[in-house]
């Protein structure tokens, strides 16, 4: 079923998930702290030998974030730190690794508050994450029952869904969710804009999958079996659920394998156009928003990295919905 | 032929107007007008904002606007927009020739890569080309829009090989020397779309092309002696072509969404920046009005392709 690439893909997606359930955990910092002195610090460097040229099993840093050699602080694990609940439940305070006190760890630079991006990137990809999955579980809910429903009753309401649908397809993606985003309150707080985000992006999605299962219901009613137990008087929801849903499950786990990417791209693409997540709260979108700034992007080349992670869940998602369609014409546009 | 296209062309015209209802409809239910933006200003009173709403003809009821609205469409003005005071379509028609300059040297730019590296993907006997090319897809499908276009800005800033940002800067002097400045300006942003969308190109001629190649009449060609390049050229991607031209369309449509981003970015004046400032502003007409310029362009792109398929092929025809 699942080997090679896809294994991989898999794995991959899973530790990227992990971490993000315990991004308070796995973060030497809180995603709000600032240490104002070291505001646009670049990515520290982590070394295991020394100016001596001695090699130390315990890979460590040197001073003022790399600038003082005369001291090193090495890396520990299950360090103390900020207090937060783990897994949003337990009340801890130790962190999965970090550095003493007055040493500094940057895996991925700074911003210009001197908060840490590695932080900010694992408590960002909760949001990002949680936000293309729901937003992906949305379209793809509605689209299966519209999309149902027009295939399998057909008549009027086929035509009013299909031709709903082509007003939804009829304007290019980012003019629909740009345009869908408008008539929304833009000034909302960051819970709010949140589910304003979700239900934009999952709403104006629908019509894709709607319209890829009203083709399969239309196939699938004909089929014998459904056919039979039409034949002994089973309504129509009861159909759509145990007869057709069904059938569409694997194409449903296809569709979502390129929704999700697709839809966390969105978030990425809203929030750095200032309409999606809002700072102070880190998405992945809004960490990339600050390199708009012409000098942000000239002396600080590492505030691009938060743009990775999106690329490796997409990768991943891309890899899988691959492996699930057989390779072929499953590219979104 | 007549009949097809103008059957098409209507429909093109009902869904437009449709679309022009929804959002006239939604932006209207919108909370907060282009004034109450305003409002953050100490120096406008409560009357001058009272005032300011009857002279836009905010405080009216929403069918009468719709109508008047469609009364300024007729003049081809398409309503007014607040924050600059002019008629939108006078404001939309130069920025919709930039995007569209755009669109399209970058539309000919992918296909023509996209075409290229897919034909070579599908029929190469190296595995290690093969492979390379499906990877740098990958990766580049996989990247956010918004790295792509960021990634190539930076590289620009750090090599100073291409100028940044704008259209150009030379606003008089000979054609031939203002022409040159806005070439060099569009390179930065022309790659960035081609880079954005030849990866789902690549993909589809591929498979097209694959497709074609598995057909019994390739290999009927095949035991029949014809030499492997004319049964490419000659049988195989004529074969190939219809999958194409109806993707076509779409990629239109794909095209100027990535060219949202890619202006904003790259601060090319085309519609994208304008839908994204007049969002902010909560400037409704100019809104609804690059919204509907950018389904125009989706759906001309849909109806070329429609066309051109009716042109090639002749099932088709007897179809319909």
């Amino acid at each position: 079923m699942i080997r090679g690439k896809s294994a991989i893909a898999c794995g991959v997606l899973a530790s990227i998930h992990g971490l993000a359930l315990v991004a308070n955990f796995a973060a030497p910092y809180s995603f709000a702290a600032q240490q104002r002195e070291f505001a646009w610090a670049p990515p520290t460097s982590v070394h295991w030998l020394d100016r001596h040229g001695h090699f130390h099993w315990r890979p460590f840093v040197y001073g003022t974030n790399g600038a003082d050699e005369s001291r090193m602080y090495p890396l520990r694990f299950f360090v103390r730190g900020a207090s937060y609940r783990f897994a949003g439940l337990f009340p801890s305070s130790r962190h999965l690794f970090g550095v003493d006190a007055p040493g500094v760890l940057f895996l991925l630079g700074t911003d210009g508050f001197g908060r840490d991006q590695f932080s900010r990137l694992l408590a960002g990809s909760r949001i990002s994450l949680t936000a293309g999955w729901l937003a992906a579980i949305l379209s793809l809910a509605l689209g299966t029952v519209l999309g149902g429903m027009a295939g399998y009753y057909g008549g009027w309401l086929d035509d009013l869904i299909m031709r709903m649908s082509e007003i939804s397809l009829a304007l290019p993606w980012l003019y629909l969710l740009l345009a869908g985003r408008a008539f929304l309150p833009l000034d909302a707080p960051s819970s709010m804009a949140y589910l304003i985000l979700i239900s934009v992006v999952g709403i104006l999605g629908w019509a894709r999958p709607a319209r890829l299962i009203r083709g399969l219901a239309l196939s699938l009613r004909e089929r014998g079996y459904v056919l039979a137990a039409r034949t002994f008087g089973a309504s129509g929801p009861y159909l759509l659920r145990t007869h057709i849903l069904p059938d569409a499950a694997p194409v449903l786990l296809t569709q979502m394998a390129l929704l999700a990417p697709q839809y966390i791209m969105a978030e990425v693409t809203l929030s750095f156009l200032g309409l999606g997540i809002d700072e102070p709260v880190p998405s992945w979108g809004n960490m990339l928003a600050g390199v708009q700034h012409y000098h942000v992007l000239t002396s600080s080349w590492w505030m691009l990295l938060p743009g990775i992670a999106p690329a490796v869940v997409a990768l991943c998602c891309f890899t899988i919905a691959d492996a699930l369609a057989g390779r072929r014409g499953v590219v979104p546009l | 032929m007549i009949r097809f296209a103008v059957r098409r062309i209507f429909h093109a015209a009902v869904l437009l107007v449709l679309i022009s209802l929804c959002s006239f409809a939604l932006l209207q239910l919108a909370p907060g007008d282009y004034v109450d933006a305003m409002r953050l200003d100490v120096s406008i009173s409560p009357g001058t904002a009272a005032a300011l709403r009857s002279r836009y003809g905010l405080d009216r009821s929403l069918p009468s606007r719709y109508f008047s609205w469609w009364r300024s469409v007729v003049r081809g003005e398409f309503g007014v927009s607040f924050a600059y005071g002019m008629p939108v379509g006078s404001l939309l028609w130069p920025r919709m020739k930039n995007t569209l300059l755009l669109a399209a040297i970058a539309a000919i730019g992918s296909w023509f890569i996209g075409i290229l590296l897919g034909i070579a993907t599908a029929i190469t006997p190296s595995r290690v080309l093969e492979h390379v090319i499906r990877s740098v897809m990958s990766a580049l499908l996989s990247t956010p829009d918004v790295l792509i276009g960021l990634a190539l800005l930076l590289l620009a800033v750090r090599t100073g090989l291409f100028p940044i940002g704008g259209m150009g800067l030379i606003d008089s002097g000979s054609t031939s020397a203002r022409a040159r400045d806005v070439a060099a300006h569009l390179v930065l942003p022309v790659t960035a779309l081609v880079l954005i969308s030849v990866p789902v190109l690549v993909r589809y001629v591929e498979a097209a092309v694959r497709d074609a190649l598995r057909s019994p009449f390739i290999q009927a060609a095949r035991a029949h002696g014809i030499a492997p390049w004319r049964i490419l050229t000659g049988y195989a991607l004529p074969a190939a072509a219809n999958p194409l031209i109806s993707l076509f369309g779409y990629s239109i449509g794909g095209l100027v969404s990535s060219s949202l981003l890619v202006e904003v970015i790259m601060g090319w004046p085309g519609l994208g920046s304008l839908l994204l400032e007049s969002i902010f502003s909560r400037d409704v007409h100019v809104v609804i009005g690059a919204t509907l310029v950018s389904a125009l362009f989706l759906i001309t792109g849909n109806l070329i392709a429609d066309l051109l398929l009716y042109a090639t092929d002749p099932r088709i025809r007897v179809e319909r």
